[in-house]
């Protein structure tokens, strides 16, 4: 028997490619059919392949079972249809139309329709995560439970009303018209920033998934750059966002899975490969007039990969965020420009401005205090730090925070 | 030397298996039927899909056909595979390897074939 080996992620790869194309061709009321038709697919797989051995080309072999599939099933719920609706008038050759293409160009097309149907409006960010996880991603619904920290039911239930939602609204798989591709675009986008931020900042253990989610997202936002209509300069922003930020995915925890803060990261872990690809896509964004957020934030993470601390940085990173705060406010980038404020222009400055952000149930905000009274009111400053330990969550958060105030014990002070 | 047959008996992994998994348990499958060859005890084996499967059941007088062999049972044969062993005990020691027995409530039967030799 000859053995190869399969390609890792094959079968996940290659499940959303199979799906988006049988999405596609059957219409949005039958999302759950083309998922059974793919599953099926693959376990056809495993119920020959281990006796007959690996085809010589494992794809071609999946694509055309599924075809097969996808045809036995049409016919099977026409003969259905045409048992209780027999006045029904099909046409015999209906069948016989109707072509499965999975062409590299079609499935490419397929994916890219399906991401604008699944980022509608009309349904949830989570359902949307879900959705894209599962149709264009190929997870499984333990894999998103997983990632989401939740179990099954709960997934389960979220995807089956949104596909019910998508069914109901009619939502076309189609690429948008030009008119309404830019806001369109927009929900898409976020959608994707969201996706590639729940594997980041997840605070699932499984650090395997956490990657994986961040690579899906940077894989979905890459298939955006190929097609002509959607590759804007505010997509490669975000991509070159995302490549920063994944760059750092090497030095940003220990053995023991704890998360390890920026500045005592070693930055020789740092993926050089990856920040030089953002650099590239950060480059190919700044082509139009469009600013986006994603290009401020892009530009803050560019100015992280270099870690020495210049002035020149520190009054760069302070400026992108007083502009990215007037595009739209959010607590993170509010205490993020403080503390940027603080480095640039020192302490003083910056408590003063702290004062006035009135987070109180921030966390975050609580450890920024602590950080800026450091060296000056140590007293403060461990308030502020116990203060903050009395508002976090989780078990990381509190582990990190528990480090500052025994480091402030040891009177090291973070900031100059 | 025996032939013995291994019969699996799972749930249809439609529900329950990612792609993921599925590649996972390919490998596994593979590798353990590798292992078994490796031992020049391997004769053959194949899947049994469960799509489009049917039972004919003998109903009072009638013959009855349903669709797949679900029914009372959750679990329904899935494959086999077919090895060479001096025992019972042997055969069952290769059934251990196998990923079918990774799902709860799954079995893998194993049973002698008959040689048709007038002993057995």
């Amino acid at each position: 028997m000859e053995q190869q080996e399969l390609i890792p992620h094959l079968f996940r790869t290659e499940f959303s490619r199979i799906t988006a194309v049988l999405c596609q061709a059957f219409g949005i009321a039958h999302i759950e059919k083309a998922e059974d038709i793919a599953g099926e697919t693959f376990l056809a797989a495993l119920e020959t392949w281990p006796y007959k051995g690996i085809p010589a080309n494992p794809v071609a072999w999946l694509y055309t079972v599924a075809k097969n599939k996808a045809k036995n099933r049409i016919l099977r719920d026409q003969l259905f249809a045409g048992k209780i609706a027999s006045h029904i008038k099909r046409s015999a050759n209906a069948n016989e139309q109707f072509d499965i293409d999975l062409s590299e160009k079609n499935i490419a097309d397929s994916q890219l329709q399906m991401l604008f149907a699944i980022c509608h409006s009309s349904i949830s960010k989570e359902a949307q995560i879900g959705l894209a996880l599962r149709i264009l991603c190929g997870f499984g619904i333990d894999e998103i439970a997983h990632a989401f920290l939740t179990n099954k039911e709960t997934i389960n239930k979220r995807l089956s009303r949104a596909r019910e939602k998508l069914r109901e609204e009619k939502v076309t798989i189609a690429f948008p018209g030009e008119a309404a591709i830019s806001k369109r675009l927009s929900t898409v986008l976020t959608t994707l920033y969201l996706l590639f931020n729940e594997g980041y900042y997840s605070e699932s253990h499984d650090a395997v998934i956490r990657e994986e989610l961040c690579l899906e997202a940077m894989r979905l936002v890459y298939l955006l750059t190929e097609y002509e209509y959607t590759r804007r300069p505010e997509v490669y922003a975000l991509l070159a966002l995302m490549c920063f930020h994944a760059s750092r995915f090497p030095a940003r925890k220990n053995e023991a899975g704890e998360i390890i803060l920026y500045d005592e990261q070693d930055e020789t872990l740092w993926n050089q490969e990856l920040i030089g690809k953002g650099a590239f896509y950060l480059h190919e964004a700044s082509t139009g007039l469009i600013v986006s957020k994603y290009h401020l934030e892009a530009q803050i993470a560019y100015w992280h990969t270099l870690k020495a601390d210049t002035t020149e940085k520190w009054e760069n990173i302070l400026q992108l965020y007083n502009r990215l705060l007037q595009f739209e406010y959010s607590p993170i980038a509010a205490l993020n420009r403080t503390y940027a404020l603080a480095r640039a222009n020192g302490k003083q400055e910056a408590i003063a401005e702290a004062e006035k952000l009135k987070l109180e149930n921030n966390h975050y905000y609580f450890v920024l205090l602590g950080e800026l009274y450091s060296g000056t009111d140590d007293t403060k400053s461990k308030q502020c730090l116990q203060q903050a330990l009395s508002l976090a969550h989780t078990p990381a958060d509190r582990q990190t925070i528990l480090k500052k105030i025994a480091g402030l014990n040891g009177g090291r002070a973070a900031l100059p | 030397m025996d032939e013995f047959m291994l019969i699996f008996r799972h749930m249809d992994g439609q529900s329950v298996a990612s792609p993921e998994q599925i590649q996972v348990w390919m490998k596994q499958t593979m590798d353990w039927i590798g292992g078994i060859a490796a031992q020049n005890k391997y004769v053959g084996g194949n899947g049994l899909p469960f799509d489009n499967a049917r039972v004919v059941k003998n109903v009072g007088e009638k013959l009855v056909v349903t669709n797949g062999p679900f029914g009372e049972i959750k679990e329904t044969i899935g494959g086999y595979i077919v090895v060479k062993a001096e025992s019972a005990e042997e055969a069952v020691e290769f059934a251990k390897g196998s990923p079918v027995l990774q799902g709860e409530g799954n079995t893998v039967e194993v049973r002698r074939i008959a040689k048709g030799d007038g002993v057995h």
